[in-house]
C-alpha cells in the first residue's frame, strides 16, 4: 500500500490505460502498434488485479498470482503475434494494416 | 490428496502423454517414413477417444481449481469424438500437403495442445484456471490458422485471429478484475455467494462476457469469423467452428447457470438481445456468400444464435438442450466441412458455382452434403430438427414466445440459403462440373461416421434422457 495514494487514483489510472489501449487498437494503422495497444490493455488489468488485492483483500494473494499469470500469457501471445506478423512481412514487405484486407465482408 | 485423485485428470494426462510421445516419435522416425506419424497420431487419439467413455468419479482437485463431474466428463468425450472425426477428415490433406514440408507432427501437437486447453477450460473451478485454459485453447489455433506459410491469406487469417483474441481476452480480464473487486475471490464457489447486483459487478460481467462471446463468435464480436475461416486450412476452420465453439458454449453455460446466477435478471436481457442480433446478422450475411467456407462461417454464426435460445433459460431443460444441440451440431457441421475439404483437396475449388452439377458426377458426396445441410437447417427426419425443436421448447417453457417466433423466422431464412447450395448441387447442370473422384479410406470413414451420427442421434431418445440425468448438477 502506498501512503497518500488511495485506491481510486490507481483505478482511474488503470482505466485510462485500458481505454488508451482500446482506442489505439481501433485507430492504429500499423500491426506492431496494434500489438502495443493490446499490451496496454493487458497491463492495465494487471494493475487492477494487484491494486484490488493490495487495498481491498490483503489477506490472500489471489490477485497477485493472477497478475503473474497474465504477464506470462501476454508474453506468449506477443511472441506468437510477432511471429505471424513477420510471416506476413515476408510476403508483402510491409506491416501495414492495409495488407490484411484481401478478405472482406 | 493422494495419487489416486490425480486420475480425475485422466483425459488431460493421456492427451499430454500423446503429445510427448509424438515429440519423441518426431525425433526417432526417419525422414522417409514421416507419413507413418499421421497413422500413429490417429491410432493414439482413437484409443484416447475410446478410453474417454469409461466413467469417472465426481470430485475436485487443487483446492477447487479443477473440478469434474459426469456432465463435464461426458462433454470431454464428445469433444474427443469431434476431434477424432476431424483428424480422419484431415488425414489425407496432411499426408498429401503437409508431410512433404516435414511439418505434420507440429500440426498434431498444436491441435492437441489446443484441445488440452479446452479440457482445462471446461473443468475450471476458478477464473485463473479458466483464463489459462482459454488462452491455451486459442493461441495454438492462431498458429494453426497461419499454418500454410506460403500463402498470404493464411497469415492474414492468423493475424486477424490472434489480434482479436488478444483484445477479447484483455477486455474479459478487465471484467474479471471487477468481479474480483466485488466478491474478493476468484473461485467460482465463493463468487456465487458474494455476488450481488451492483453497478460494478454488472459492468464486470458485461466486460467478462466479451471474451467468451468472441470465442463463440456472437454478433458484436463476429468480424474475425468469416475471414479466418476463409484463410485458414479447412480442417482448422472446421475445428474453430465446431470444437472451439462447442467448448466455449459449454463453459459459458456453466458460468451463467451456476456462478453468475445472482445476476440472472441482467444476463437474461443481454442474451436475449445478442441472440436476436446474432441470428439475423448471421443469416442475412450468409445469403450473399459465394465462397463455401465463408458461407459455412456465417451459417455457424447463425447457429450460435440459436444455441443462445437454450442458454437464456437457466434451467435443467436448458442445459440438456444446449449439450444435445452442440452434439448434433458437431456431427452436421463436420459433415459439411468434410465434403468441402474433400472437394478442395482434389480440385482446389471452393466456390458455390463450382458445385453445380455435383450430383451427376459425385452422387455419394452430394448426399452427404444434402444430409448435413438439412440437419443444419432443421428438416424433420434428420437430427438437426430435434436439436432445434428442443432448444425452442426450452425457450418457450420460460415464456419467451416472441424470441421463439423470431427464431423460427430465422430458420426460414436459413432454409433458403441452405437450399441454394442443394439446388446448385442437384438441379443445375453446370458448364464445368467437378469430375468424379474417389476418396481415400480415412476421409470416407470420417464422412460415414458423421452421416451415421446425423441419422441416428435424432431418433435415439435414450441419449437425450441420459444427458438430462447428467445435467441435474446445473439447474
Amino acid at each position: 500500500m502506498i501512503p497518500g495514494v488511495s485506491i481510486h487514483e490507481i483505478l482511474v489510472l488503470s482505466s485510462i490505460l485500458f481505454f488508451i489501449g482500446v482506442y489505439g487498437f481501433i485507430t492504429r494503422k500499423n500491426l506492431i502498434s496494434i500489438l502495443i495497444s493490446v499490451e496496454l490493455i493487458l497491463n492495465s488489468t494487471v494493475i487492477n488485479f494487484v491494486v484490488i488485492n493490495k487495498y481491498l483483500f490483503p489477506d490472500i494473494l489471489e490477485g497477485m498470482i493472477y497478475g503473474i499469470f497474465i504477464i506470462a500469457v501476454a508474453a506468449a501471445e506477443t511472441a506468437l503475434a510477432v511471429a505471424i506478423i513477420i510471416n506476413l512481412y515476408r510476403k508483402t514487405s510491409s506491416v501495414d494494416i492495409k495488407e490484411t484486407e484481401t478478405m472482406k465482408y | 490428496m493422494d495419487l489416486n485423485s490425480f486420475f480425475l485428470m485422466r483425459h488431460e494426462m493421456i492427451l499430454l502423454g500423446i503429445i510427448l510421445l509424438l515429440i519423441v516419435a518426431e525425433i526417432i522416425v526417419a525422414d522417409s517414413k514421416k507419413s507413418s506419424i499421421v497413422n500413429l497420431a490417429l491410432l493414439l487419439f482413437g484409443i484416447h477417444t475410446l478410453s474417454g467413455f469409461f466413467p469417472l468419479q465426481e470430485s475436485s482437485l487443487f483446492g477447487g481449481m479443477f473440478r469434474s463431474n459426469d456432465l463435464i466428463h461426458f462433454f470431454k468425450s464428445v469433444l474427443n469424438l469431434g476431434v477424432f472425426i476431424l483428424l480422419l477428415q484431415a488425414a489425407d490433406w496432411i499426408k498429401e500437403k503437409v508431410v512433404e514440408n516435414d511439418r505434420s507432427t507440429e500440426f498434431f501437437i498444436l491441435l492437441f495442445a489446443s484441445l488440452l486447453g479446452m479440457y482445462f477450460m471446461i473443468s475450471a473451478g476458478d477464473f485463473l484456471m479458466f483464463y489459462i485454459g482459454l488462452e491455451l485453447s486459442t493461441l495454438p489455433v492462431a498458429a494453426l490458422a497461419a499454418f500454410e506459410i506460403m500463402q498470404r491469406k493464411s497469415s492474414e487469417a492468423g493475424i486477424k485471429l490472434i489480434l482479436s483474441a488478444a483484445l477479447a481476452s484483455g477486455v474479459s480480464l478487465f471484467g474479471i478484475s471487477m468481479l474480483y473487486a466485488t466478491t474478493g475471490s476468484i473461485y467460482f464457489d465463493q463468487i456465487v455467494l458474494g455476488l450481488t447486483e451492483t453497478n460494478l459487478s454488472i459492468l464486470g460481467f458485461v466486460l467478462f462476457f466479451t471474451g467468451l462471446a468472441f470465442k463463440i463468435s456472437l454478433v458484436p464480436f463476429h468480424f474475425w469469423t468469416a475471414d479466418v475461416y476463409e484463410g485458414a486450412p479447412i480442417s482448422i476452420a472446421s475445428y474453430l467452428s465446431v470444437i472451439s465453439k462447442g467448448a466455449a458454449v459449454f463453459i459459458l453455460m456453466i458460468l451463467l447457470f451456476s456462478v453468475l446466477k445472482p445476476l440472472m435478471h441482467i444476463w437474461e436481457n443481454l442474451v436475449y438481445g445478442i441472440a436476436l442480433a446474432t441470428m439475423f446478422t448471421g443469416n442475412l450475411f450468409a445469403l450473399r456468400q459465394q465462397n463455401m467456407k465463408r458461407f459455412l462461417a456465417f451459417s455457424s454464426i447463425a447457429q450460435a444464435g440459436f444455441i443462445l435460445l437454450g442458454l437464456i433459460t437457466g434451467t435443467q431443460l436448458g442445459t440438456t438442450t444446449v449439450v444435445y444441440f452442440v452434439l448434433i451440431y458437431i456431427f452436421s457441421n463436420l459433415a459439411a466441412f468434410g465434403v468441402v475439404q474433400a472437394i478442395s483437396l482434389k480440385t482446389g475449388k471452393e466456390n458455390l458455382s463450382d458445385y453445380e452439377g455435383l450430383y451427376r458426377t459425385n452422387p455419394k458426396l452430394s448426399l452427404v452434403m444434402m444430409l448435413a445441410l438439412f440437419s443444419l437447417a432443421g428438416i424433420p427426419p434428420v437430427a438437426g430438427f430435434f436439436g432445434k425443436f428442443f432448444l425452442f421448447t426450452a425457450a418457450a417453457s420460460k415464456g419467451y414466445y416472441l424470441l421463439v417466433f423470431l427464431a423460427v423466422v430465422n430458420v426460414t431464412i436459413s432454409l433458403y440459403y441452405y437450399l441454394l447450395v442443394i439446388r446448385a448441387i442437384f438441379l443445375r447442370k453446370g458448364t464445368d462440373p467437378i469430375p468424379f473422384f474417389k476418396n481415400k479410406l480415412y476421409m470416407r470413414l470420417g464422412l460415414i461416421i458423421t452421416v451415421l451420427g446425423i441419422l441416428i442421434l435424432g431418433l435415439y431418445s435414450p441419449l437425450y434422457d441420459y444427458i438430462y440425468q447428467l445435467s441435474a448438477a446445473f439447474k
